[in-house]
């Protein structure tokens, strides 16, 4: 694991002025390598969104830089930036942000298609992408007339779909069971193992157990980590020995 | 079947996560045999007796499954010893306990979590004993969450919402 994907150095973001100040993040470093998938843990309104929109380019930092694939986003142009988050970069929001307007399938193929990837191969990704999160029969659905389960499904293909370097999901599985849920960690981690690195953030720590580095915020700092997998497989020998 | 080989199966069906020795396994036989839960069908040459179930066995192995598991005696539960007296402990950082059982417990999640992907279509006895492994770590970071909420609330007791009106007001007047 060497390649560091998403580099954040030193990160502060602060929201409004006065009085009012918030800091959502202090001073924050985090590597995240191809390969990788590192879980973001922490109480409501610890920072987790703030990372999240900071790696994926959506905010800007109030100080320090982020870097993905080497570039430092905030020397881009508006235009450049959109690209590389286009291209590079797979986002799950915390609120899904599906288009209402646009089928589950036209919702999962639309970034491919701003891309300029000819409509019939991202027609056929998106077809693909969706059966992988198991709701390929409702391709020709609107967001409205399904499940919140489903929905959630929907953006996780949009953001699985094409060979994004970088996965950013927010709660993606706040409104799955348990087994989706956990379909849809197999699938994050079976991306991050064929060379992509991941962020998840995610109040269930049964999810975080499939990442390689769980990171722990508390107003806006971490607070702590897990050590690194090597260590963590070596309590299992400890723990079938005794 | 013989004690070698009953070991063998309860050990294939859970992983091994919980050892049986063989003497255990003699000694439980015996006492089946004592009270007309299996009998003894054979000898073989080496000396290994090979038992059978009898009827009243199965009745009894029935019965145990219908049966829920007992709750009524709580198991001594080390974490939960160890945050109450930490509360009321001088000199202890409570949220500091916390957190680094948080980060344990994890990380046995993880090591658990990996168990599993490792034997993605293993059997089904064995995903459920890995399963019932990583829920209860599970439970046990919620439950340390909650204590992390409860205690900031405790010791910020101005704080805490509406509910104890009465106690505020009481205080309010002990202080003029
Ligand atoms: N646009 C904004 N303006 C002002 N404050 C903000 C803004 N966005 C976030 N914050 C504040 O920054 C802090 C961190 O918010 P953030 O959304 O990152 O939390 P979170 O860890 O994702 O919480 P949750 O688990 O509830 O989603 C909070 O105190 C929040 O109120
Ligand atoms: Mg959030």
């Amino acid at each position: 694991m060497s390649d560091p994907v998403l580099v954040l150095r030193n990160v502060t973001r602060v929201h409004g002025v006065g009085e009012t100040r918030v800091h959502a993040l202090r001073g924050v470093s985090l590597t995240v390598s191809a390969g990788e998938l590192v879980a973001v843990m922490g109480p409501s309104g610890s920072g987790k969104t703030t990372l999240l929109t900071l790696a994926g380019g959506l905010d800007a930092p109030t100080e320090g830089e982020v870097m993905v694939e080497g570039t430092v986003l905030g020397d881009l142009s508006r235009k450049a930036l959109a690209g590389l988050r286009r291209r590079s970069l797979g986002y799950v929001f915390q609120d899904l942000n599906l288009i209402p307007a646009l089928t589950a399938a036209e919702n999962v193929m639309l970034p491919r298609e701003l891309d300029g990837v000819p409509a019939r191969t991202a027609r056929d990704e998106a077809a693909a992408a969706l059966e992988q999160v198991g709701i390929a029969v409702l391709a020709d659905r609107f967001p409205d007339d399904m499940s919140g389960g489903q929905q959630q499904r929907v953006a996780i293909a949009r953001a699985l779909i094409g060979d994004r370097r970088l996965v950013l999901a927010d709660e993606p599985t706040g409104a799955l069971d348990s087994e989706t849920g956990e379909a849809v960690l197999r699938l994050l981690r079976a991306r991050c193992d064929a060379g992509a690195a991941g962020i998840l953030v995610t109040h269930e720590a049964r999810h975080a157990g499939w990442a390689d580095r769980v990171v722990f915020l508390r107003d806006g700092v971490v607070a702590d980590q897990t050590r690194p997998p090597d260590v963590v497989e070596s309590l299992l020998a400890d723990n079938t020995s005794t | 079947m013989y004690g070698y080989q009953l070991r063998l199966e309860f050990e294939a069906s859970t992983g091994s996560t919980w050892p049986l020795n063989v003497g255990q396994v003699y000694t439980t036989l015996g006492r089946l045999e004592r009270d007309g839960l299996v009998r003894a069908v054979d000898t073989a040459e080496e000396g290994q007796r090979t038992y059978a179930i009898t009827d009243a066995g199965r009745a009894e192995v029935r019965a145990w499954f219908a049966t829920p598991v007992s709750r009524e005696s709580p198991p001594r539960d080390e974490l939960a010893i160890k945050l109450a007296l930490a509360v009321n402990a001088p000199g202890v950082d409570v949220p500091a306990v916390i957190q680094a059982q948080r980060t344990a417990t994890v990380e046995a999640l993880q090591a658990y979590t990996r168990l599993k992907s490792a034997s993605a279509d293993g059997d089904l006895s064995w995903l459920l004993v890995v399963d019932s492994l990583i829920f209860a770590a599970e439970a046990e970071v919620r439950w340390l969450d909650h204590c992390e909420t409860r205690l900031v609330r405790h010791r910020r007791p101005d704080r805490r919402p509406i509910t104890g009106t009465a106690d505020v007001t009481g205080r309010q007047e002990a202080r003029r």
